[in-house]
């Protein structure tokens, strides 16, 4: 893709440019109002909107796995009756999946962050970046409206026959809701490739885009190819459900495992729409605290796409019990450890970027160093899993529980929590308190591991998820568990405590306050109405930390190109750009 | 590594659970292993070269193949050692021998039935014979279950629409609790059975007396007998509380209102139709859930079961 559009290299003339420190407007200042933020076709503030939503998601979803450990104190019935209990389990799961983890980087801190480190004013289709963002609100409302008519009682992964029959609950304002919120990806998705493809500033070739942009680029193909299919198969429960054709549903003459074959072949792509969005993020953390060019550029950034790929053909490993042939299980079994190398690949490419850097441990690289520990444990455990004599036992223990949230939250939630951190000063224009941004971390990362260690433990020893009662030779460790969610959840709050604060009373940021050498640190913090006063010229890749600050600028394009400028140092040079 | 596995996983009672957890210890180890290096690692870096100056400059190191091409190459050596062994591992697991003792198993909302070679059929109970490879031929009547049996390391999907098998070979004889891993609704953390693994003449003693009929029982005792081993309580209470179903107490002979509003009296006729075809008067307030037990139970055990819900005041 890259070769069919450098045919066209023209030379333009640059010049050095630094960042305005005291902008007179900045994009909070203009198109104030209510009905201006809820028209807006910027893409910062729709990212802001996104970052709010997904915000009261993850409160909701939390508390409501708050109130599932809190049940979960004692063997018995304790707080909640059964049919209770399965429909918060339900809900946690389906909306911090569809709600919040799904959109939580590429809609909220990509939308932000992606058109500045391409150096253009917005994305491709504003409008239609809006339109992904409504979509989703009218994908909630359904959900919203699908828990107060009923709720639903079948898990986040709606196993037929169970949500085909009439004891799920309100199954179809529930599955419609999700269905509708695919098309928010899509739409995302769509947007995100185009923009990449066709605006990035000049100088801005393929080699020099930031990591982060790789992994929302590879990220967008999964949304585009796989959520389709999400759609179709509840477009075919609902069919069912309403019209009696037999698809899944036995009883009609369907086939169950063919819902669960439907249901994994998005669900399973779409735990890699969920994290690779954060390796993006890590790559950026780790090599602007280290300040140190990124080890093994390409590496990394093609291990995105290979995941991408290789993701699409390992969704039979959750059918290893399903009564699936011996001869799938063994190529799904293979094809999931092969997810494995690039992943593997990655962690050590972090790693070595940090060799010989001059690493500060501020809370972005804090949670760099979290997301490492919690994450490997997460992609062990998972090759655990993909052995099949041992998935066999482990298959719905709370083994699976406990890989799971170390993958998502060890490592999705703790990329978001260092990229929200890192971006925070540029997308505010205000420095959160450090030193309670380190402690919040710590007590993150004691809660979480508190949390989840022990749910390796008893899915080892044969605890199955799903339960509203247990044994109670497991009560230890789900107790354990219990106050450690607790211990998280204070975690959690703190950030946002913090946060808040420091949007009305946090100091102001410089344009730059990390030294980081990407594109979007070279705007005003926080950034113009239209990102940069000029096109802006890509000298240097996002990387290059083995010159110092000074030597490092952007250049803007000279004024033949029509973008006159006189305030800024006359030093010019000439560069080769595309387009 | 023993230690390990003691701490984390349940003993090991079947023949191959020990391969199982070898292979279980192998990667725990290695992934410790790994984990411990790539953790001190990262300490060691961020000690070590940790900021001094604002100003530092870093040097220019973008990659190193031979580096890449080791720690690509290594894991994936490992993945495959990890591979072959597990997938070894599962085709024993998923070879029943052709000896083994049949035993079919369905699985209902929320109970489980185990049928025997002579015919008899128990609930949420399942005897087995020790040193002998036992293969259960499990189904569905409604959604998807799935049977786990820790200590011997096997799992199966129940489904409504096929048959599935697994088989293990019970190393000793023992108590053991089996479980239902896949969510099944309501009271699918209550769809547990018991295990019994007797010797080989243990367990012909008890499957030539298991349908003896105790003579000595009247129907009201042999009636508790029944609802207990039916897995009736796991829905129906016995005091009042409200479960799955309506509670049993107090039962006989009073009025009930029906899904379509009209009321009937719970008398024996009622009783006998909601075991046989229980969807078909449904108690206004509950699902239609319950699974018929019809071929399950005859007609002297359903009349010892109304005789002792009558005795439930």
């Amino acid at each position: 893709m890259a070769t069919s559009e450098s045919t066209n290299i023209k030379k333009i003339q640059v010049r050095r440019f630094k960042p305005d420190e005291n902008p007179t407007s900045n994009y909070l200042t203009e198109e104030r109002g209510l009905w201006a933020w809820m028209t807006t076709v910027d893409h910062k503030k729709i990212g802001w909107m996104y970052l709010g939503s997904i915000a009261i998601f993850f409160a909701v979803g939390g508390i409501l796995a708050l109130l599932l450990r809190t049940e979960l104190l004692t063997p018995a019935q304790t707080f909640f009756t059964a049919d209770a209990y399965n429909q918060l389990f339900t809900l946690h799961g389906a909306i911090m999946v569809f709600f919040f983890l799904v959109p939580s980087v590429p809609a909220a801190l990509g939308n932000f962050i992606l058109p500045l480190q391409l150096g253009c004013k917005d994305v491709a289709f504003p409008r239609v970046n809006l339109l992904s963002f409504y979509i989703y609100v009218v994908g909630a409302l359904f959900t919203l409206f699908a828990i107060f008519t009923g709720g639903v009682d079948t898990g986040w992964t709606f196993y037929t026959p169970y949500s085909s029959s009439a004891a799920g609950g309100n199954v179809m304002a529930m599955t419609f809701g999700v269905f509708i919120l695919g098309f928010s990806s899509i739409l995302t998705g769509l947007n995100f490739i185009v923009t990449i493809h066709r605006m990035r500033a000049p100088g801005l070739t393929w080699n020099k885009l930031p990591l982060f942009l790789w992994a929302l680029y590879a990220t967008s193909i999964i949304q585009i190819l796989a959520t389709p299919v999400l759609a179709i198969t509840l477009l075919l429960l609902t069919m069912e459900r309403l019209l009696s054709i037999g698809i899944f549903d036995p009883a009609l003459g369907g086939d169950p495992v063919l819902y669960q074959h439907f249901f994994w072949f998005y669900s399973h792509p779409a735990v890699y729409i969920m994290i690779v969005p954060g390796f993006g993020i890590i790559s950026e953390i780790i090599s602007t605290f280290s300040r140190k060019h990124i080890f093994g550029y390409w590496a990394i950034a093609l291990s995105s796409l290979a995941i991408a790929f290789i993701g699409f053909l390992v969704w039979g490993h959750h059918m290893f019990v399903a009564g699936q042939s011996s001869l799938a299980n063994l190529v799904f079994s293979f094809l999931t450890f092969l997810v494995g190398i690039p992943t593997g690949i990655k962690i050590f490419n972090w790693i070595a970027t940090m060799y010989k850097g001059s690493i500060d441990l501020k809370t972005p690289m804090l949670y760099v160093m979290v997301f490492l520990f919690l994450f490997t444990i997460g992609g062990f455990t998972g090759i655990m899993l993909g052995a099949l004599a041992v998935d066999i036992h482990l298959h719905d223990t709370y083994y699976v529980v406990a890989h799971f949230h170390y993958v998502m939250v060890g490592g999705m939630v703790m990329a978001f929590l260092g990229g929200l951190h890192y971006w925070w000063p540029k997308m505010t224009g205000k420095m959160y308190n450090e030193m309670w941004g380190r402690i919040s971390c710590a007590i993150v990362f004691i809660g979480f591991n508190l949390t989840f260690l022990p749910q390796f433990v008893m899915g080892s020893l044969g605890m199955p998820r799903r339960y509203f009662n247990y044994l109670e030779q497991f009560q230890g460790y789900h107790v354990m568990s219990t106050y450690g969610s607790y211990i998280l959840g204070l975690g959690f709050l703190m950030v946002l405590i913090y946060l808040t604060h420091s949007i009305f009373k946090g100091k102001k940021a410089p344009a730059n306050p990390w030294q980081s050498r990407a594109m979007e640190w070279q705007a005003p913090s926080p950034p113009p109405l239209h990102n940069f006063e000029h096109t802006p010229v890509i000298i240097h890749g996002p990387y290059d930390y083995h010159k110092p600050m000074s030597e490092f600028q952007l250049g803007i394009a000279g004024s033949h190109n029509g973008h006159g400028h006189h305030e800024h140092e006359t030093e010019t040079k000439t560069v080769e750009a595309d387009k | 590594m023993n230690r390990l596995s003691d701490f984390m996983l349940p003993d090991a009672r079947s023949t191959f659970a020990g391969d199982v957890d070898a292979l279980f210890n192998f990667i725990n180890v290695v992934s410790l292993i790994l984990l411990i290096g790539i953790t001190i690692a990262i300490i060691y870096f961020a000690y070590k070269y940790r900021r001094k100056s604002e100003d530092e400059t870093t040097p220019l190191i973008t990659h190193n193949s031979k580096l890449e091409i080791t720690w690509s190459v290594i894991p994936l050596i490992l993945v495959i050692i990890v591979f072959g062994w597990g997938y070894n591992g599962y085709l024993n697991l998923t070879t029943a021998p052709d000896d083994a003792y049949e035993i079919r198993v369905v699985g209902k909302s929320w109970l489980w039935e185990f049928h025997y070679d002579t015919g008899f059929v128990s609930v949420n109970e399942l005897h087995v014979p020790a040193n002998q490879p036992v293969k259960l031929i499990l189904s569905s009547d409604d959604v998807i279950h799935s049977l786990f049996i820790p200590e011997f390391r096997v799992k199966m999907d129940a489904l409504p629409n096929r048959y599935t098998s697994l088989w293990f070979e019970a190393t000793e004889p023992g108590e053991m609790t089996i479980y239902c891993t896949e969510y099944c609704g309501s009271a699918h953390s209550n769809m547990l059975a018991d295990l019994y693994v007797h010797s080989q003449e243990d367990f012909q003693t008890w499957l030539e007396t298991a349908d003896a009929v105790d003579e000595t029982l009247s129907p009201a005792e042999l009636g508790q007998q029944l609802v207990q081993r039916q897995g009736c309580l796991a829905c129906h209470s016995l005091d009042g509380s409200t479960l799955q179903g309506p509670s049993f107490e107090g039962i006989f002979g009073r009025d009930r209102e029906l899904q379509d509003g009209s009321v009937v009296t719970i008398d024996e006729n009622y009783l006998r139709q909601s075991i046989i075809e229980p969807n078909t008067q449904v108690a206004a307030g509950f699902p239609a859930i319950m699974p018929s037990y019809a071929g399950s139970l005859d007609d002297r055990q359903i009349d010892a079961i109304i005789e002792y819900l009558k005795t439930l005041d």
